[in-house]
């Protein structure tokens, strides 16, 4: 049973992930998280953390995540497959189609329609993730150390486009001899 | 048979040494298929990878696929694609079972308290950069705010929600075609 929900959640995670590994986050937290209760929010945000510090595709290194801590070694490899079985399909079948000026416009186009949506669906799971869970005692003397770190890595982020790898270390140190 | 042990390789490496996602695996993919092996010119490299890049998936995974079929058919394929998923597979396990077994600790816990928030911004911040780069001015704005509310507010899956904006996209490029072709001389910019 668990193996055909893992089969289901990442096939549809592969037909529908369009805009990248970030866009496929959020989707990932919606069946995860809300609908499965595989993860709590804690679990899903070291996922992402573990995720994206080390090599290879942040989206087939959550499938294998979560599949492994859905339904062990064999949900981490069918999780993985299935995030990939629409890509096989797509380019046995239908990639012959878009690979023309005409079909490669339309895509483009389309995307660049989703885009706003895109850009919405991704700032929803930070929200959803801006929780007591993540946020260590929000409104205690000590706390507002999340807060500050938060602000600090997103103006580091969006600013400056530090690297995301070092800011997940920094921030690690400064748990480390805060709390 | 040996240039498909050979795309096996060269994606295995790619996976295994490339970090930040799909997009930093680019360079690395240019420079071992285009220069180094000379399997696709750069020119159908590049043509190639603008409509890979809009298609949904795995950006890696589809690169792969892609390359794999072009230079050695349906085992090339195969060969490339397993190449650039299995060090995600065999690194995420290992780490997975050894993180579960001492997440408890009281170290890793209090590491992972100073981790999380910085996890929160790290997926504010791109949002809001590709709000910016979709040029989203304050009529369009509602769309990335309906997609907010409905996701967080009102907890509707995000799949129904790219869904119904696939169909409104669809929508709008049907109208905007048909304004173009009634007044071409006036160019419809959306």
């Amino acid at each position: 049973m668990i193996y055909l929900q893992l089969l289901w959640v990442f096939i549809k995670i592969g037909v529908l992930g369009f805009g990248g590994g970030y866009a496929m986050l959020s989707l990932i937290q919606h069946e995860v998280v809300d609908h499965y209760a595989w993860m709590t929010t804690t679990e899903f945000a070291d996922m992402v953390a573990l995720s994206q510090m080390t090599p290879g595709p942040i989206s087939i290194n959550m499938a294998t995540y979560v599949g492994y801590t859905a339904g062990g070694f064999g949900g981490s490899l069918l999780a993985s497959f299935a995030l990939c079985l629409p890509s096989i399909v797509m380019v046995y079948f239908i990639i012959r189609l878009f690979l023309n000026k005409k079909g490669g416009s339309l895509m483009n186009n389309l995307l660049k329609g989703l885009k706003p949506a895109i850009a919405g669906l991704i700032f929803a799971a930070g929200l959803a993730m801006m929780n007591a869970q993540n946020f260590v005692q929000i409104g205690k003397g000590e706390n507002n150390i999340s807060i500050v770190i938060c602000v600090l890595a997103f103006v580091a982020s969006y600013f400056f486009k530090a690297n995301p790898i070092l800011l997940i270390v920094l921030s690690g140190v400064v748990g480390f001899f805060v709390y | 048979m040996k240039t498909v042990f050979q795309l096996f390789i060269t994606f295995l490496k790619i996976g295994a040494f490339t970090l930040g996602g799909g997009y930093a695996m680019l360079s690395m993919v240019e420079k071992a298929v285009v220069d180094k092996k000379h399997w696709i010119p750069a020119d159908a490299f590049w043509d190639m990878i603008a409509i890979i890049q809009s298609l949904p998936g795995v950006f890696a995974v589809n690169t792969a696929l892609y390359v794999g079929h072009q230079v050695a058919g349906r085992k090339g394929a195969a060969a490339a694609m397993l190449g650039a998923i299995l060090p995600s597979i065999v690194i995420i396990l290992l780490l997975a079972t050894v993180f579960r077994e001492y997440r408890d600790l009281p170290v890793v816990e209090r590491i992972f308290k100073g981790i999380r928030p910085c996890v929160v911004a790290l997926i504010l911040a791109p949002s809001l950069r590709m709000i910016k780069s979709a040029k989203v001015t304050w009529k369009t704005a509602i769309i990335p705010i309906a997609a907010v509310i409905l996701i967080w507010w009102c907890k509707v899956s995000p799949a129904i929600v790219i869904l119904a904006a696939i169909a409104g996209s669809l929508i709008y490029a049907i109208i905007m075609e048909r304004k173009l072709k009634r007044n071409p001389s006036k160019e419809v910019k959306p």
